[in-house]
């Protein structure tokens, strides 16, 4: 049976349930420490990605954004 | 307190509003903003604060005004360069509206101010560019139990959330800042210079919904757009049991300083 899951709010299909560390790479997310990972709106640690991404999780990728100023304070 | 004639004027469009009215309005003119960072956000949030009529506004930042800054940081005009960030906007926040008592510190936000700087103010908006500032707003607000609204803004995107006692805050979605370097910031990556004013000015919104009361307040959730979509997205956020300032056992319980990557240091030598 498929696996949907929402990534970024988007359906993404899979063939069975991966491991986040491996949904990081399908979804090409190519520095890990720029993001931050929130599962079903819990933040997720590092040591934590290798925990299974099931049917109807909600993955969201939150990248830091630092502000407008060429450098202030 | 009383309103002259002419603040009634001024202020007609918030009174005639029905979830502000003159109560609404007496609420913004006793309010005290500290804004931390007159640039990008900063700048807008300034002038809508201030046309609001904001009772204190104070505005901290170490800066002075770039040719490289006027392309967003509004609140500066071409005449300003090389003036301090804070006295150009404190002369413009005069000339918009008179009624505002504007505090400047030409000073950097750091762990030896922070709590004696937020400690007068109702509000604080995190203005800042580079993440160890930023963790810093986070800290010293939460360890003092002082609302704050965060912003953040690259290329084109925006994100943004705000922090009132109790709720989701900075650590519980970002836990540490990223290593030095791993994230670009403005100078090094760009942004779109109207992206400052769709964000600063959801902040200045905010800022004023807390002052009068109005409405939900952007807690427990991480707002989120981007530009070249004119997609907004929100997130719903919890908050983290393992939160290292706000969690069940905190780790941190003082102020940190955290490096600034080095470019950053560098490109501020250069500007400056």
């Amino acid at each position: 049976m498929a696996t949907t899951i929402k990534v970024n709010g988007q359906s993404q299909e899979l063939a069975k349930p991966i491991p986040l560390s491996e949904l990081l790479i399908l979804n090409r997310i190519e520095q890990p420490d720029m993001v931050s990972i929130q599962l079903n709106g819990e933040f997720v640690y590092k040591e934590d990605y290798e925990t299974l991404i099931n049917d109807g999780d909600e993955v969201d990728f939150l990248y830091f954004m630092g502000g407008g100023n060429s450098i202030t304070n | 307190m009383e309103f002259t004639e002419e603040q009634i004027v001024r202020y007609s469009r918030h009174i005639l509003l029905k979830d502000v009215g003159v109560e609404g309005q007496e609420k913004i003119s006793n309010g005290k903003v500290l804004i931390v960072g007159a640039g990008g956000l900063g700048a807008p949030v300034a002038f809508y604060l201030a046309a609001a009529g904001v009772g204190t506004i104070g505005i901290i930042d170490g800066d002075t005004v770039d040719l490289s800054n006027l392309q967003r940081q509004i609140i500066h005009f071409t005449a300003d360069m090389g003036k301090t960030k804070v006295l150009s906007a404190k002369e413009k926040i005069a000339q918009l509206n008179p009624d505002v008592k504007v505090n400047a510190y030409q000073d950097l936000f750091t762990s030896a101010n922070a709590f004696e700087l937020i400690k007068d103010y109702d509000f604080i908006i995190d203005g800042t560019d580079n993440f160890p500032v930023k963790f810093l707003i986070n800290d010293a607000c939460v360890l003092a139990g002082k609302p704050f609204s965060h912003g953040g803004i690259l290329r084109f995107d925006g994100q943004t959330f705000t922090h009132t006692q109790g709720n989701v805050c900075y650590r519980c979605l970002f836990n540490s800042p990223p290593p030095p370097n791993a994230v670009p910031t403005c100078s090094q990556a760009g942004v779109l210079g109207a992206i400052a004013g769709m964000l600063g000015t959801i902040q200045a919104a905010e800022a004023l919904k807390y002052l009068t009361g109005v409405g939900e307040l952007l807690t427990n959730r991480l707002l989120s757009f981007n530009a070249k979509t004119m997609d907004f997205r929100t997130v719903h956020t919890r908050r983290s049991p393992r939160c290292p300032i706000c969690g069940e056992h905190p780790t941190v319980t003082t102020l940190i300083d955290y490096e600034q990557a080095a470019c950053d240091i560098l490109s501020h030598k250069n500007n400056s």
